[in-house]
Parts: C-alpha cells; sequence; structure tokens
C-alpha cells in the first residue's frame, strides 16, 4: 500500500533537521526549487519552511500547468468558447484563470452563457462529445508528463470509436526542457532540485540524470508527504556540501529508474515534442506535445486553425518572476492586494498549486 | 398516484392535498400539524431559539444520507449551538418537476425519521413544484424553534488558556459528497458523511459544564479552519491547533488526498467545536465521549496571544502556519 501514515507523520523530524542544520552550517545559504505543483503545496501545507534552517530557502519553480500557461493562449481558449455549438471541458483550475484581461475567465464567460464544463478525467469529455453529437465538444489538455498519457489515451479512445465532434487542445509540457532553460538562465541561482515524483513516475528517475550530468547540479525525485520532502531535503543538502552531485531517488516506492514504459508509448504514439510558449520562461524548444499527424483529425488546434495572439502580459503582475524563482510571491505589488484567491490577477494565484494562492492560504 | 411529481402537485388544487394528505402527513403526524392551518399554534416558552436554513446538496442521495436527513440535522442543530433544546420543525418543498415520487417518499421517510430521533415535531410547511430545468432534482428548507437551555456569552467571552474541542472526526461530510459527486466512491468504501443531529453532544456537554463553555459552533460550510476563524477574527486572541491531535478517519484522509482537499476545510454535519475554560475540558470531553457519536471528541487546540485574530496549525512534523478562512471554493488539483 502506498498510503502510508509514516510517511505525514514522521519520528525522527529533529534528527533530520539536526543533519540538515549541520550541512548548511557548512555550505552557507543554499536555495532549493521544486517545480511541481504539489510540492508547493505540500511544503507550504506541512509547515516545512517553518522549522527548516534559515540558511535554507525553498523556492517554487516553474511546477503548476495552469501557471506557466501563458495569457495569450487563455485569450485564444477564450474566443474559441464564443463560438456557437462548441463545449469546452477542462480541469477546474484551468477555468479560473484570467486571460490577458483582469477577471475574464473561462468561468465568467460561463457566466455570459458561454458553453464550459469541468471534467475529472478527459475520458468524461469523450463521453460528453458522444452524448451530445450536434456540439463541437473540446478537451483542454493541460499538465504535463502526468497527464499526458491520459490525454494521449482519450485521442485514441474518440479515434476507436470514431467521435467526429470530440478534440483535444494539447496545451500540455515537458518539463526537462523547461529546467534547462531555467538552468541556462543569466539570474539563475538554485543550488539543488526537488524533481517531481509523479513526473518521474511516468518518465523515470533516470530522465533527471541531466542535472548533474550536463550542470553538475544535485537532484532527488521526491514523494508528497512531509517525510519525502524532509529526506529529499537532507540528501541535496548532503551534496551540496560535499561537492558531489548526483541524482538520487527517494520516491521509491513509485517511481522506477525506466519510469513507466506502457505510459510513455501512449504518449509517443500520439504526441510529438514541439515549442512551446511558457509565462515566465518564453518559447523553449521541445518543451511541448503537439499532436501527431495521424491524430490530426482530434486536433482542436488544426481542427479551428487557433493560433495565439501576440503575447501579452498581465501589468503588474510578478508571476513571470516567481515562476523562475527569482522573486518570492510577497515581493509582488499586487500580493495580497489587487491579487487574492478570491479576485485573482496572476494564474500563480489562481491554481491551488501556484506559488502564490500557497503563500497566501498558508503563510510564508 | 402518478409516478413522477408534475407541476399540478404545486398548483395548490387538489393534487396539492392529496400529496400532503398521502405522503406528508401520515409521515409527521402531529396535532399542530394535523390543523392544516396557515401556520402551527405552539406552547410557548419564555426564551425561544429560532434558526433555518437551506438544503441545495448534489447529489441529495450521499454516503451516509441524504438531503431529507441533512434538511433536519442542519436546523436542529443550529438551534442547540444557540443553547436551544430544538423542539419544531418548518418543512418546505421546492421539487422540480419530473422527480419520482419513491424518490420524494424516500426523503420524507428520512425526514420523518431523524425528527423523531432528534424529538422534534415538523408542524408547518409548503411545497412547490418548479417547471422542469428550473431547479436541481429538490430543495428543501427547514426552519426550527427550540427552547433556550443555556445563555452562551459568545466568542467575546473567549479567553487565552481556553481549550477548544471537537465532537468527533472532522470533514467527513464534505468529502463524502466531493467524492460522491465525482462518482470516485468505491462500492465498499468506508467513507460516510458525519450527518447526525447534535442533541445529544450539545446537551450532555452543556449539562456538564455550561457555565465553562464560551461557545459551541457546528463547522459546516468552510469546515473547522474557516469556523475558528470567524471566532478570532477581529478579536484580541489567535487560536493555535495541534495538527497531530486533530481526529481524521483515515477514508477521509485517502479521499482528501486525493481530490486535493484540505479536511480542516471540509464541511462537517454532525460535529460541535466546543470552546471551555481550561479546567472543564476533561469534564466535558468525557460526558461527550460517553453519547453515542461522540466517541471520537478531541481536545484540538489552545487560545493564545501570539497573533491576535489568526487562527494556527502546528503541524505534525513541528511545523507552524496560518490557516486562513475558506477562499472561493475547493477545487479538485489536476497533477
Amino acid at each position: 500500500m502506498l498510503y502510508d501514515r509514516w510517511f505525514k507523520n514522521p519520528e525522527d523530524v529533529p534528527l533530520i533537521l539536526e543533519k540538515i542544520r549541520k550541512y548548511s552550517d557548512r555550505t552557507g545559504p543554499i536555495r532549493l526549487m521544486e517545480v511541481c505543483g504539489t510540492h508547493t503545496m505540500s511544503i507550504a501545507r506541512s509547515g516545512i519552511r517553518s522549522i527548516l534552517p534559515k540558511n535554507v530557502q525553498l523556492l517554487s519553480g516553474p511546477g503548476c500547468p495552469v501557471c506557466v500557461t501563458p495569457a495569450n493562449t487563455i485569450d485564444m481558449v477564450l474566443d474559441l468558447s464564443q463560438q456557437s455549438g462548441v463545449l469546452i471541458t477542462s480541469y477546474g483550475d484551468l477555468l479560473r484563470v484570467p486571460g490577458s484581461k483582469h477577471g475574464d475567465s473561462l468561468l465568467s464567460r460561463r457566466a455570459l452563457g458561454g458553453k464550459v464544463e469541468s471534467v475529472y478525467s478527459p475520458m468524461d469529455a469523450v463521453r460528453i462529445a458522444e452524448e451530445h453529437p450536434d456540439t463541437e465538444v473540446i478537451f483542454l489538455g493541460v499538465g504535463f508528463e502526468t497527464t499526458a498519457p491520459g490525454t494521449a489515451a482519450c485521442i485514441q479512445e474518440a479515434a476507436a470509436r470514431n467521435v467526429g465532434n470530440f478534440s483535444v487542445l494539447s496545451l500540455l509540457k515537458r518539463t526537462e526542457p523547461a529546467i534547462r532553460s531555467l538552468i541556462e538562465a543569466d539570474d539563475f541561482a538554485v543550488d539543488g532540485f526537488l524533481c517531481p515524483g509523479h513526473v518521474a513516475a511516468v518518465t523515470g528517475a533516470g530522465g533527471f540524470r541531466f542535472l548533474p550530468e550536463d550542470y553538475r547540479l544535485p537532484g532527488v525525485v521526491a514523494g508528497f508527504e512531509p517525510a519525502d520532502l524532509l529526506y529529499s531535503i537532507l540528501a541535496l543538502a548532503e551534496m551540496i556540501a560535499s561537492g558531489r552531485p548526483d541524482l538520487k531517488n527517494e520516491y521509491t516506492r513509485l517511481v522506477r529508474s525506466g519510469g513507466n514504459p506502457a505510459a510513455l508509448a501512449l504518449i509517443d504514439q500520439v504526441f510529438e515534442p514541439a515549442p512551446s510558449d511558457w509565462r515566465g520562461l518564453g518559447l523553449i524548444k521541445n518543451s511541448g506535445y503537439t499532436i501527431r499527424k495521424e491524430y490530426e483529425k482530434w486536433d482542436a488546434a488544426k481542427k479551428f486553425a487557433l493560433r495565439p495572439s501576440e503575447p501579452k502580459e498581465i501589468p503588474g503582475c510578478r508571476c513571470a518572476q516567481i515562476i523562475r524563482g527569482v522573486m518570492r510571491p510577497a515581493q509582488c505589488p499586487l500580493f495580497k492586494t489587487a491579487c487574492t484567491p478570491d479576485n485573482p490577477v496572476g494564474p500563480c494565484m489562481v491554481s491551488g498549486e501556484g506559488a502564490c494562492a500557497a503563500a497566501y492560504q498558508y503563510g510564508e | 398516484m402518478d409516478e413522477k411529481i408534475t407541476l399540478d402537485y404545486g398548483s395548490g388544487g387538489l393534487k396539492t392535498s392529496e400529496l400532503i394528505e398521502s405522503i406528508l402527513l401520515p409521515a409527521f403526524k402531529n396535532d399542530a400539524l394535523s390543523r392544516l392551518g396557515d401556520g402551527a399554534v405552539l406552547p410557548g416558552n419564555d426564551k425561544l431559539v429560532f434558526s433555518t436554513d437551506s438544503f441545495v446538496v448534489s447529489p441529495w442521495r450521499f454516503p451516509g444520507g441524504d438531503i431529507g436527513k441533512l434538511s433536519v440535522c442542519g436546523t436542529v442543530n443550529d438551534v442547540c449551538m444557540a443553547g436551544g433544546i430544538p423542539k419544531y420543525l418548518s418543512l418546505s418543498f421546492i421539487i422540480e418537476e419530473g422527480f419520482s415520487f419513491q424518490d420524494f417518499r424516500d426523503i420524507v421517510a428520512s425526514v420523518a425519521e431523524e425528527a423523531y430521533a432528534c424529538g422534534v415535531s415538523i408542524v408547518t410547511g409548503d411545497t412547490k413544484v418548479v417547471d422542469t430545468g428550473k431547479g436541481d432534482g429538490i430543495y428543501i428548507n427547514t426552519a426550527g424553534i427550540g427552547y433556550q437551555r443555556a445563555d452562551l456569552p459568545g466568542k467575546e467571552s473567549i479567553r487565552p488558556g481556553d481549550a477548544v474541542l471537537v465532537s468527533g472526526t472532522i470533514g467527513c461530510h464534505g468529502a463524502a459528497v466531493m467524492m460522491a459527486r465525482s462518482g470516485l466512491v468505491a462500492e465498499n468504501s468506508p467513507l460516510r458523511s458525519d450527518c447526525a443531529p447534535l442533541h445529544m453532544v450539545s446537551a450532555a456537554a452543556l449539562d456538564a459544564a455550561g457555565p465553562d463553555i464560551r461557545v459551541l459552533r457546528d463547522p459546516t460550510r468552510g469546515g473547522v479552519a474557516t469556523t475558528l476563524n470567524e471566532f478570532t477574527e477581529n478579536m484580541p486572541f489567535s487560536i493555535e491547533l495541534d495538527g497531530s491531535a486533530l481526529p481524521v478517519d483515515p477514508a477521509v484522509e485517502a479521499a482528501c488526498d486525493m481530490l486535493g482537499l484540505d479536511p480542516l476545510y471540509c464541511a462537517c454535519e454532525g460535529r460541535m467545536l466546543i470552546i471551555c475554560s481550561p479546567d472543564s475540558a476533561d469534564q466535558i470531553l468525557a460526558v461527550v465521549r460517553a453519547v453515542p457519536g461522540g466517541e471520537n471528541a478531541a481536545r484540538i487546540g489552545t487560545v493564545t496571544e501570539d497573533m491576535p485574530g489568526k487562527v494556527l496549525l502546528r503541524t505534525p512534523i513541528g511545523g507552524r502556519r496560518i490557516l486562513s478562512k475558506l477562499t472561493g471554493i475547493q477545487l479538485p488539483r489536476i497533477c
């Protein structure tokens, strides 16, 4: 059983903290980055920041798929939702994300009569399409390697059942190119990465070997309970102190070195890597998944000839800097003033897994 | 009688009488109701507690209860939390045309059963039927009157050092309904709503230590975290919760992990928060635990002066963080 109380409430917290303190005394200030929204929330909820030594800083990177979707992409989706006979389906988080105009989201469009529905699984979207043959049902595929296999499976299912009124707009992202782009930026200042456990469950822990091999940076594939995070932070501190960067897998109860071959095959059958635009990071080579030619009948981008407008960012919003770890949420002038979870300006406040929402909800 | 409820049943004419006489009157038989006046005439008391609530839960049937049971417990509990002994309820239905009679009968039976268990009489009511598409199956409103048992001093009387108690496991209702809504409930899942009346546990606590109790509150929408924030807001004290003392059912914890929810923000429909003097905490816990449904009562926190106005959580690993009010709605996570 994966679910284990021990990971939520380990007895040896004082001992782990003492060891982290010992290493960080030796290294001086260290900055660690997590690149997964679930890590962001888990760190905030468990209050780990408040017990770590002062010179160990945890930063939230581009780990929330909703947060890294650029405003002009959302604008494009909002326009699509106004077309007659179209029903937009997606995961709940995405529905609240504003485009470049404050307060303009799929939810606000729904209130104005746009057809928008939230689903738990892309398969539900296929079912909705079958039940409403007169409606063009579009699923917004958002997420990383974690949600890509499910999205691929629903496209194959739609193809197998020949559901002609269903299509997917792929906003899917790949983790590795984004981390590389972050590291290669001029203002990069991170000493080690907490690697996303769920992504690694698909790609394999080996998918993060590039960190020590290409950049001499330590990485630990981490689970999501407090014990997972503490042990992973300890392993990072130890590697930083010893000057021997490596990739470790703390989440062995779920993550294998080679990942999940069935899920990887599914992704490969339906998608191919393509350039993708990230909020805060810009256009990154091979960082997205587009739908292969064989399945273009179910590709909403082709079907509706979609093209994002000129890149437009939200005035005053510092999500771009926050996603790169060069700014903390509290340093944004809009944080807790113009921008709150009930009235979010930027995507980092909208998504429950965004760095700003976590900082607002749980304190920093 | 027809199989589906049609608009005729809300006309106020013959069909409405048929519905009242064949389903409602037999279920709630009592003198005050049987007169079928425009209102009920009731024996009085010099101090009354009066409350009302509307119920729109979807799905209307969920693991551990249904909208009928909920509509009795919800109002009974509000009366209890205000220090009252619940006596009388009104019951009003808004039914969407096409709702099945069998389902309606089940809901009425559930109302009757719960009212009997709480010792309250349904003394007046109303039934309306709206067009298909203008309602989500069925909505219920209840109002409740109770006789005052205790004059609770309220949140202004809370002092640093006071104890924070909860009468049972938290977040069950919210988690169970969210799981039912998502269609993810396994057949043999132990996940159940905590929907239950609080008349016994509140009576036990008030009888045992009435003068030492500052405030009672059932943490419904927004859960324990939001309710406690309502106590601390603009007040000169803070509340610190002990994360390892929170009673959370493992099935609720697992469901919350799956949906990306936090049990502290999930609604309870049969739990009570008690803030009391530190000396009375053990005695109150003992009597509450002796009442069916109060077995898992626990002391979960303390009133402090650390950060006035705030609710804080000491996490099981020793971290400390702010518990703010629930903002927006809890949305399921996507990866």
